[in-house]
């Protein structure tokens, strides 16, 4: 498997970490204008409130897009953006499953992988 | 205040080398900037503008006006990737209808081949980028970012490999006749095809090239243009717009061009369709393809039967496209496409062009490129320009 650089963490940011060291997915939610957003922000980037909330996320989506990075890589990897079934699309890797396999519209569920010295990071796979 | 007619392209330059082991970059930057001046007919003191982006070295445009030696009015160090050369163009009409400058300078150098660099590598942008954490473990690089937007676009609109690899090959029938292009070879779309997949579903043969080299242009008030004993290239239209993820409402399949497109021709007062010749930033086979849909010169998702059957080649298609060879075949200085592109652009509109592609009496040219990632995050900025 590809070392996963870990990722930069900051305060706004850090409960999206913290729940996945849990083993939860989680999105930001404003109550303002009742809309999911990711990657999260402290102030909805549809409405510019600042009334947003960490929520739970079902876990699952389809695939919206997807590449096979083939070419200098050690081993070839899948990238992707899902969209959740919350109704946004996330960047993400889908893995332990055949790559050749995975297809647009293909439902997936998140699994949680390490990260190289740092929190673990949502990835999705075959649902 | 609209910059129609208000500045013209007095001077361009592109540095023939293509690998640079042996030049600083600054350097490149001097012997593009210089030779931009000689084709004018200006002198370095002229300059009283000047421009820059990323690839220059420094803070912002501080290090290279010093090393130049200019002594600038107007500064502008607008980074947008590689399209901020056309935004620079655009930029410094706005500053000369303003009376903030009279004749500025581009500037773009690069040595990323000398260096090592990769589409598959991840690029750094710092610390503190707020799309990073959710980004980076991922392995986004600027291949499979492109390739999703492919693979997105083969779904929703039934684009196959065949037609985007005809882009590749109108770029090797005009890059064979560029002496300084990387790739001078003819290709077929079967060899598009038959070169290895590097990030599914785009080849190595709809990828641009890695080179090392340059490029700059001068941007003038008319009445100085007029002075010069060069043909004139006129400024009349001009767009800039960005597109991102939107907070997870992504949409791939169209970009910014859609919105940087219809402000130039709504500026310029033109259609697509009157347009004679198009420069457009192919980092791959797909941006021409989506930047072709978002500016009008067909509909959206017909893009794949609009550039087959080599209807992007000088002299026998309908719509002749980067005939210096482009990104594909010609060069990708710093990793970043926008400056050749205004720089052929001004070679066809002045009739400067190989002979073998020179479009015929080509009076009216757009130039067009996406900086960023068209997968993620990027700014889109369109120039119409006409010969006066």
């Amino acid at each position: 498997m590809r070392k996963v650089p870990a990722p930069a963490l900051n305060p706004e940011i850090q409960p999206f970490f913290d729940a996945a060291v849990s083993g939860k997915l989680v999105l930001k939610f404003c109550t303002a204008c009742s809309a999911f957003h990711h990657y999260p922000r402290a102030l909805c980037p549809h409405c510019f409130s600042d009334r947003t909330e960490w929520r739970d996320a079902k876990g699952t989506g389809t695939v919206y897009t997807y590449s096979v990075l083939r070419s200098g890589v050690p081993e070839p990897y899948c990238i992707a953006y899902v969209t959740l079934e919350e109704g946004v699309s996330m960047l993400t890797n889908i893995v332990d499953c055949d790559l050749d396999t995975v297809r647009i519209g293909m439902t997936v569920r998140v699994v949680f992988k390490p990260s190289d010295g740092g929190a673990p990071v949502p990835m999705f796979t075959r649902a | 205040m609209s910059i129609k007619g208000k500045a013209c392209i007095v001077g361009a330059y592109e540095h023939p080398t293509r690998k640079a082991p042996d030049k600083s970059v600054a350097q490149l930057h001097a012997e593009v900037a210089k030779g931009a001046l000689e084709d004018a007919g200006l002198a370095r003191e002229d300059v009283d503008g000047y421009f820059c982006a990323g690839d220059a070295p420094g803070l912002g445009p501080l290090s290279m006006v010093d090393y130049l030696g200019l002594k600038p009015r107007h500064l502008d160090s607008t980074e947008t990737g590689g399209s901020s050369y056309l935004v620079h163009v655009a930029h410094a009409a706005q500053a000369i209808a303003a009376g903030k400058c009279e004749v500025a300078l581009v500037t773009l150098a690069g040595r990323p081949r000398s260096e090592g660099s990769s589409g598959t590598q991840p690029r750094s942008w710092g610390a503190n980028l707020p799309d990073a954490p959710f980004e980076a473990p991922y392995g986004i690089v600027t291949a499979n970012s492109y390739a999703m937007v492919a693979m997105r676009h083969m779904h929703e609109f039934g684009t196959t490999s065949e037609q985007l690899a005809w882009i590749k090959v109108a770029a090797s029938h005009h890059a064979q006749h560029n002496p300084h292009a990387m790739l001078r070879e003819v290709v077929t779309v079967k060899e598009v095809l038959d070169s290895p997949v590097i990030a599914d579903p785009l080849h190595r043969m709809d990828c641009c090239v890695v080179s090392d080299g340059g490029g700059a242009v001068i941007v003038a008030r008319p009445e100085i243009a007029k002075r010069l004993k060069r043909p004139v290239v006129r400024l009349i239209g001009a767009g800039e717009a960005s597109k991102g993820q939107a907070g997870g409402k992504l949409t791939l399949t169209t970009s910014a061009a859609a919105r940087s497109g219809a402000a130039a021709f709504s500026e310029a007062g033109v259609k697509p369709g009157d347009i004679q010749y198009l420069s457009i930033y192919d980092s791959f086979t797909i941006t021409v393809l989506m930047q072709l849909e978002d500016l009008g010169f067909c509909n959206k998702g017909e893009g794949g039967k609009f550039v087959a059957d080599g209807n992007l080649i000088s002299g026998s298609g309908k719509l002749p496209f980067n005939t210096d060879g482009g990104g594909l075949c010609n060069n990708h200085p710093g990793n970043r496409g926008g400056m050749t592109k205004v720089i052929e652009a001004v070679r066809q509109l002045r009739g400067e062009a190989h002979p073998k592609v020179q479009v015929k009496n080509c009076g009216l040219g757009v130039a067009q490129g996406i900086g960023g990632q068209l997968g993620s995050r990027h700014v889109s900025a369109t120039l119409v320009l006409e010969r006066a």
